[in-house]
C-alpha cells in the first residue's frame, strides 16, 4: 500500500489548494453584486425565462447519437496511426467496424432520430 | 513506428456469436427497409429461428475441443458450449412463444427480436469468458437489451416502472461487480480466471483481506443477477411488469448466464479458497430457497408467483454451488436445462390463458381449465409438478442429483433444508393444479389466442420436461463432461 502514498499526498494537495483559494477569494475579495452580475451568463445575450424548465427529450437523444458517432471517431484516430503495421487485417476489421456504425445511422435515420419535429 | 501486435483469435469459436449479432442486424434492417404497413413481422420472427438455428449447428462443431481466443480471455470448451445450448434453445423456446403475444399486445416492432438476438450474445460472451472483464462485457450486453425489453410495453405504466427499477438496481449492482473486479485485480495483478488461481495457490488468500473483499463484491454482483435474497427485491415487479414473453426469457437465460459466470469464477479462479466463499454462498442459498418459497405461497398473481418461484430455485442451484463437487457442478448444468423447459412451458401457458393487457393473471383465472381445455391443463400440471420435484419429470431428477451432491461434500444440513422448502413449494404449485381441476370456470375461456408457434413451443417443452425427467443419464453425462474443464 504504500507505493500509493504519493498519490494520496497529490490528492490531498489538489483538494487543499482548491479549498484555500475559494476561502481566500471570498475573504479578500471585494464584492460590488449588481442585478447584471448576479444573473446566469447565456453567452452574452439577455437571458430569456428560467433555466430550470423541462428541455425536450430530443436533446437527449441527440446528445446520445453524438456520443455514438464521436466514439466511432475517436477509434479511428488510433487506427490510422497504426495503420501501416495492421496492414490489411486492421483495414477489414476497421470496415466491419464502421459497417456496423452505418447500420446504426440508417436505423436512426429511418426511425425518424435526425428530425427534430 | 511501434510494432502493433494484433490479437490472435479464433474465428470458428467466435462464429456462432458472430451469426447472432449478423442476423439480429439482418433482422433491423429488414425491419426498417420493409415498409412499415406491412405490420405483420412474420419473417422477423422467421429470420431470428434460423439465426438461432445457424449459431448453434455452428456451435456444435466446436463440441470437445478448447478453443481460446483474444489473449485467452475467451473460451470455448465444452462447458460453454453447454450454456450456448441451453441459452441458444431458451431463445428459441421464447422467439417461439413471442410471435402471437407481441402482436396482442400491440408491441410488435422489430427491436424486438433484434434485442433478444443480442442479448442472447451477450448471455455467450458470458459463459465463455475466461477473464473477468470478458464477463463483464458480458453481462453488460445482456443486461442491457434486457433493460429495454422490461419497458417494452411502452405505454403500460406497469412496464415502465418495472424497465426503470431493472435499470436503476441493475447499474448498482453491476457497479459491486466492477468494484468487486478491481479489487481482484488490484490484490492479484491479474483479471484472467487461471492467472487468479495461479496467484493464490502461490500466496494464499488469507492474507489478503483486499482479495476477499473483491470476491464478496463479485458474489453480490452475480447475486443479484441470479436473485438471490437478499439481492432480489428487484425480481417480482421486474417479472410481473415485463411482457409475459420477455418474463420466461429473463427467468432462463441470464439466471443461465449468471450462474455460468458464478461457477467458472469460483471454481476456476477461488477454486483454491473455496472455504471462504462456501460459508457466503451457503448462508444465500439457505435464505434464497426458504424466503422464495415462504413468500410465494401468499401470491395471488400467477407472474408474481412465478417469480418467487424463480428465486427458490436459484435457490436449490446455490445449494449444488456450496456443494462444489463434481456432482454438485453438473447438476447445475442439469437443473438449469431442466428448468428451461418447465418455466418457458408455463409462462406459454400463462400467456395462452391471460387476455391483451395482462388480462386474467391471476390463480383464480384458471379455474376449469382443465374441463375446457384438457390439453393445456395437462401441460400445465406437468409444469408444476416438474418445478415442485415430483417424478417423473425433470424437476424431480435435477432437484434429487442437487441434493445428492450436498450430501456426499457433507452439507447435510442444508439438503435437508433444501428437501423441506421442496414440499412448502408443493403447496403453491398444486394449488394451480386444484383450481384449474376442482373449481367452476369464473371467466369465458373461449376465445384463446392459440398460434401454431406457441403450440410448438409447449409440446417442446412438455417433450424436454419429461426426456429429462424419465432418461436423465445421458444429458447428465455431458454436463459431467462440459464441467471437467473448470478444475
Amino acid at each position: 500500500m504504500v507505493e500509493y502514498l504519493p498519490i494520496l499526498i497529490l490528492f490531498i494537495i489538489a483538494l487543499g489548494f482548491a479549498v484555500t483559494n475559494v476561502i481566500l477569494s471570498a475573504i479578500f475579495g471585494t464584492q460590488k453584486p449588481t442585478a447584471e452580475k448576479l444573473t446566469p451568463y447565456e453567452c452574452g445575450i439577455d437571458p430569456v425565462g428560467s433555466a430550470h424548465e423541462r428541455f425536450s427529450v430530443k436533446f437527449y437523444l441527440i446528445a446520445m447519437i453524438f456520443v455514438i458517432f464521436d466514439i466511432e471517431v475517436v477509434f479511428l484516430y488510433p487506427w490510422a496511426v497504426a495503420f501501416q503495421s495492421l496492414k490489411l487485417f486492421g483495414f477489414i476489421e476497421m470496415v466491419i467496424f464502421i459497417g456496423i456504425l452505418f447500420i446504426c445511422y440508417l436505423y436512426i435515420w429511418k426511425r425518424g432520430g435526425l428530425e427534430w419535429e | 513506428m511501434a510494432n502493433v501486435s494484433i490479437m490472435t483469435f479464433n474465428i470458428l469459436s467466435i462464429l456462432p456469436i458472430l451469426t447472432l449479432a449478423g442476423f439480429g442486424m439482418i433482422v433491423l434492417l429488414v425491419d426498417i427497409l420493409s415498409s412499415r404497413k406491412l405490420g405483420e413481422k412474420n419473417l422477423l420472427a422467421y429470420l431470428s429461428l434460423m439465426g438461432i438455428i445457424v449459431a448453434a449447428i455452428l456451435a456444435r462443431n466446436s463440441t470437445g475441443t478448447t478453443l481460446f481466443s483474444f489473449n485467452e480471455s475467451f473460451a470455448i470448451d465444452n462447458y460453454s458450449l453447454f450454456f450456448n445450448f441451453i441459452f441458444l434453445l431458451s431463445t428459441g423456446l421464447v422467439i417461439l412463444i413471442s410471435h402471437s403475444y407481441i402482436k396482442r399486445e400491440e408491441i410488435n416492432h422489430g427491436e424486438y427480436y433484434a434485442l433478444i438476438l443480442f442479448s442472447t450474445i451477450g448471455m455467450m460472451l458470458m459463459a465463455s469468458g475466461a477473464d473477468l472483464l470478458n464477463i463483464y462485457i458480458g453481462l453488460e450486453v445482456m443486461s442491457i437489451s434486457i433493460y429495454i425489453l422490461t419497458g417494452f410495453k411502452r405505454s403500460k405504466l406497469i412496464s415502465n416502472e418495472a424497465s426503470l427499477k431493472y435499470f436503476l438496481l441493475g447499474a448498482f449492482a453491476t457497479g459491486f461487480l466492477l468494484y468487486g473486479i478491481s479489487l481482484v485485480y488490484g490484490s492479484t495483478g491479474a483479471i484472467n480466471l487461471k492467472q487468479i488461481a495461479g496467484f493464490i495457490a502461490d500466496k494464499g488468500s488469507i492474507s489478503n483481506p483486499l482479495l476477499l473483499m473483491g470476491m464478496a463484491l463479485i458474489i453480490i454482483g452475480l447475486g443479484f443477477k441470479v436473485a438471490s435474497v437478499p439481492f432480489h427485491a428487484w425480481v417480482p415487479d421486474v417479472y410481473e411488469g415485463a411482457p409475459t414473453t420477455i418474463t420466461a426469457f429473463m427467468s432462463v437465460g441470464p439466471k443461465a448466464a449468471a450462474f455460468a459466470a458464478f461457477l467458472r469464477i469460483l471454481m476456476t479462479a477461488f477454486g483454491a479458497t473455496h472455504y471462504e466463499w462456501q460459508k457466503i454462498i451457503y448462508i444465500l442459498a439457505l435464505l434464497t430457497m426458504t424466503v422464495g418459497n415462504v413468500v410465494a405461497i401468499a401470491q395471488t398473481n400467477v407472474k408474481r408467483m412465478l417469480a418467487y418461484s424463480s428465486i427458490a430455485h436459484a435457490g436449490y442451484l446455490l445449494i449444488a454451488l456450496v456443494a462444489a463437487n463434481d456432482m454438485g457442478m453438473s447438476s447445475v448444468l442439469f437443473y438449469i436445462l431442466a428448468y428451461t423447459f418447465m418455466n418457458i412451458g408455463a409462462l406459454a401457458i400463462v400467456i395462452i390463458v391471460s387476455q391483451k393487457g395482462d388480462e386474467f393473471i391471476q390463480i383464480h383465472d384458471f379455474a376449469g381449465l382443465g374441463f375446457k381445455h384438457p390439453g393445456l391443463a395437462v401441460a400445465m400440471s406437468l409444469f408444476m409438478l416438474s418445478m415442485a420435484g415430483i417424478p417423473p419429470t425433470a424437476g424431480f431428477v435435477g432437484k434429487f442429483y442437487i441434493f445428492s451432491a450436498a450430501i456426499k461434500s457433507g452439507y447435510i444440513g442444508l439438503a435437508v433444508i433444501g428437501v423441506i422448502n421442496s414440499v412448502i413449494s408443493v403447496f403453491y404449485y398444486l394449488r394451480i393444479m386444484v383450481i384449474m381441476y376442482m373449481k367452476e370456470p369464473t371467466r369465458d375461456f373461449n376465445p384463446l389466442t392459440l398460434s401454431p408457434l406457441i403450440v410448438v413451443a409447449i409440446v417442446l417443452s412438455v417433450i424436454g420436461t419429461l426426456h429429462l425427467g424419465i432418461f436423465p443419464s445421458k444429458i447428465m453425462e455431458i454436463a459431467q463432461q462440459s464441467i471437467l474443464i473448470l478444475k
